[in-house]
């Protein structure tokens, strides 16, 4: 079950956490992965961990040029045309709304809604054309319940949402799929300098006890990448403890 | 003029091959009154991608508008040699 040998993946935002877990199990599930971001020294450091079938392309999609011509520059580096977009990259500019700058909003929504519509775009003129492809964006929870302090974040994330249903009207007759995993609370360097007073509260609102890892999230990711997900399309998958059950 | 009437036609060669690549048909049926939808089984997404199949060989923009009045094989020579005449 799961296998993804002879598919290759391109994961965005792999030198962070999720993406680095993401990339390890796809790779160990057999896909040749293409490791995105803007740290060279950490993607090759995680390629080179990983051995063969890994392969590295620097990009910052801040830059929509640079983010127009990943897909390019990832299926030059595989030696392959790609199977599986995975879009993970984002950032966050947390603030309550009255004090959060134009940049702040302008930042957030260009690198985690208006690259991942860029890396899809791309992606899908090839899927299309091939009749397959897997179009996997990593959301948020807080796309769909509000954060305070992310207005900016939590619009990025409804709006991936949103443009993944529409993907998936658009992209099915060809046999290509688009969803979205919903992450909650995972155990980050982030979450890690939370006080313990704060982490309680937070485990207290799971249903399952505990934060997230970042295998949860990726496994939720190789699901919805292989043959045994191929009748579910422009669907979310929640994975963040019974947190929220939307 | 002879040079010219050899432009178009190459257009129109191009045009039937870029067609018949994209929706799997058999030549003979890319007649220039054949219509995408009707006569060749395109569906919505085909007229788009051969629109974006005309755009890239020919190095032509088709703005949207445009390309939702190409509907036969005709439309699409026509449309190109006008944008290739301007």
């Amino acid at each position: 079950m799961f296998s993804l040998t002879g598919k290759t993946a391109l994961v965005t935002g792999a030198s962070g956490g999720i993406g680095a877990a993401i990339a390890r199990q796809l790779h160990a599930q057999g896909a040749t992965v293409v490791l995105s971001g803007t740290r060279e020294a950490a993607l090759q450091e995680l390629a080179d961990s990983l051995g063969e079938r890994a392969h590295i392309a620097v990009a910052n999609l801040s830059d929509p040029a640079e983010a127009d011509g990943l897909v390019a520059k990832a299926e030059a580096a595989a030696g392959a045309p790609l199977d599986i977009l995975v879009n993970n990259a984002g950032l966050t500019r947390d603030t309550l709304a009255i004090r959060m700058k134009d940049s702040d909003w302008s930042q957030v929504l260009t690198v985690d809604l208006e690259s991942p519509f860029r890396l899809a775009r791309a992606a899908l003129k090839g899927m299309l054309r091939r009749r397959a492809g897997r179009i996997i964006s990593i959301a948020s929870v807080v796309g769909t319940t509000g954060n305070a302090g992310q207005a900016n974040y939590a619009a990025a994330k409804a709006g991936i949402v949103g443009m993944s249903k529409s993907l998936a009207q658009e992209a099915g007759p060809r046999g290509v799929t688009v969803n979205v995993v919903a992450p909650g609370f995972i155990e980050t360097p982030m979450t890690d300098v939370l006080p313990e007073a704060v982490r309680e509260k937070l485990v207290g609102s799971i249903p399952l006890g505990r934060m997230g890892n970042t295998g949860d999230v990726a496994s939720a990711v190789v699901y919805l990448a292989s043959e045994e997900a191929a009748w579910v399309t422009g669907t979310t998958l929640h994975v963040n403890g019974g947190m929220a059950m939307v | 003029m002879g040079i010219r009437n050899e432009q178009m036609s190459d257009i129109a060669d191009k045009v039937k091959k870029i067609v018949v690549e994209h929706l799997g048909v058999d030549e003979s049926k890319v007649t220039p009154d054949a219509s995408f939808i009707d006569d060749l089984g395109a569906d919505s997404l085909d007229t788009v991608e051969l629109v974006m199949a005309f755009e890239e060989a020919f190095s032509v923009e088709i703005p949207e508008d445009a390309a939702e009045k190409i509907a036969t094989v005709k439309d699409a020579i026509d449309y190109i040699e006008k944008q290739k005449a301007a």
